[in-house]
């Protein structure tokens, strides 16, 4: 019988489930699974852990506050309560909140089955909108992140129909060194539901660094931007105005800066 | 398939398919009716139990998840024929119209309150944003929290004999 494995809230999962034939496997309650923990220099943050869960955690309060603001966007207190990191990843969302964030900051995905383990970066796992590198009877056992991140500024946000529940048009990660002077020394961007998979742009964020944190800075990289997302139409939104906001997201980011808008 | 759980504070035990939804083994094999199905997707909130004191949504739960969890629905918040302050609080504010959404509401209404005594009322909304109402327009229903925290705060001074 065919087997799905769930960390399971099922958020994601319970409505097709009613159609749903085979066998479900329900991960929820492998204590490893639901573990948070540091090990040589890296984090390690089980598939099981929910996103109240994450969100309460210090190790990534004090380590990936980035990943936190994106966390608190996502669904509604109950969804955050059943949600888990790995049905996030493992739904392969264009939206899904967890992935611009775990994109800049380099996460890797652990991969295991009865007799095998393996691990990919988040980037190799997502292959397109529902579709992941899983094989059959493989689970997400969870993923790893790097804790020396060498960054001062971190932004996630999301632009949605409305404050709570929203599923996002477009959404935005970025980490940002910056100097004292306000000179961008090193720039990571990530943006959610604006492509199929989760885009990035390493022309831009080659192209901004040693240059000042301004309006005139960021204005110059909104062309690569808006060529590399690849957005659709859909009830959302128009792929236009997604194309439009991908741009203006960046621009966030001067609320950071010494010298704010020039 | 045999599911040992305890229904507000009684030992149950039910026989059903593991993959049954919680919210309808409450509602229709149970007959907890209190516990309200709106959107059946986990978008309204309707359907809001505690499990191990956390809020979740009964209608993305399956039967298999509840054994040997603590769960509690609306109806086991009163005691006798006393409401539960939070229940009293909406009653009196008019944070009840339809009714649809109040057992949901409630139920977060209470989760909220275990955890943070003294909710500002951005923190109030931030609680009950994943709880639609269509007929209060929510200032009442965040009224009737804040009444709520205070009377349960003023409970709770009272039985430690410090009575104001
Ligand atoms: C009302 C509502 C609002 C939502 N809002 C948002 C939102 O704002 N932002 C957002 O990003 N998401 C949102 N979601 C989607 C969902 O809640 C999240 O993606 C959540 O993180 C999924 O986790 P889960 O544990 O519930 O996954 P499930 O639903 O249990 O599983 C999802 C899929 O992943 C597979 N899977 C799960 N865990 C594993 C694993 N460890 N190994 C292998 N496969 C696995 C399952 O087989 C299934 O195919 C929302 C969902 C609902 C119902
Ligand atoms: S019925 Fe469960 S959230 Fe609407
Ligand atoms: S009182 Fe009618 S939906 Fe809230």
């Amino acid at each position: 019988m065919p087997a799905v494995p769930t960390s399971w809230s099922g958020s994601d999962l319970t409505s097709p489930v009613r159609r749903f034939a085979g066998s479900l496997i329900c991960l929820e309650r492998i204590d490893e699974l639901k573990s948070i923990h540091e090990a040589d220099g890296q984090i390690f943050i089980g598939s099981c852990v929910s996103h109240t869960k994450l969100m309460e955690n210090l190790l990534i309060q004090k380590n990936f506050p980035l990943l936190i603001q994106a966390v608190k966007v996502l669904g509604s207190p109950p969804i955050r309560n059943m949600g888990t990191i790995g049905g996030n990843i493992c739904t392969a969302s264009p939206a899904g909140d967890t992935l611009p964030p775990l994109h800049t900051l380099g996460a890797i995905v652990e991969i295991r089955s009865i007799d095998s383990n393996r691990l990919v970066p988040l980037k190799g796992f997502i292959k397109g909108p529902g579709k992941t590198a899983l094989q059959k009877s493989e689970i997400v056992y969870g993923v790893w992140i790097n804790t020396n991140q060498d960054y001062n500024v971190c932004h996630y946000e999301k632009v949605g129909q409305r404050k709570a529940l929203a599923i996002a048009i477009a959404s935005f990660a970025a980490l940002l060194k910056l100097s004292e002077s306000g000179i961008i020394e090193k720039a990571l961007f990530a943006w959610g539901s604006v492509a199929p998979v989760i885009v990035t742009s390493q022309e831009a964020e080659k192209m901004l660094i040693g240059k000042p944190l301004t309006a005139e800075s960021l204005k110059s990289v909104v062309p690569l931007v808006e060529k590399a997302v690849s957005p659709i139409d859909d009830v959302r939104a128009s792929a236009e105005y997604r194309r439009m906001v991908a741009g203006n997201l960046l621009f966030r980011l001067l609320q950071y800066g010494n010298h704010g808008s020039t | 398939m045999k599911i040992f759980f305890v229904l507000n504070d009684t030992h149950t035990i039910i026989d059903v398919d593991p993959d049954r939804r919680v919210v309808d083994i409450l509602r229709e094999d149970l007959q907890l009716t209190g516990t309200k199905e709106g959107c059946g997707s986990g978008e309204c909130g309707a359907c809001s139990i505690l499990v191990d004191g956390e809020s979740r949504l009964s209608c993305l739960m399956l039967a298999a998840q509840l054994e040997g969890k603590r769960v509690i629905t609306v109806e086991g918040l009163s005691v006798g024929e006393n409401m539960h302050p939070v229940q009293e609080a909406f009653v009196e504010h008019g944070a009840v119209q339809c009714g649809f959404c109040t057992p949901g509401m409630v139920m977060a209404t209470v989760d909220l309150l275990n955890r943070n005594a003294e909710p500002t009322r951005s923190e109030i909304r931030e609680a009950i944003s994943g709880n639609l109402c269509r007929c209060t327009g929510y200032q009442k229903i965040v009224d009737a929290v804040e009444v709520a925290a205070k009377a349960m705060k003023n409970e709770e001074l009272r039985m430690m004999g410090k009575d104001r």
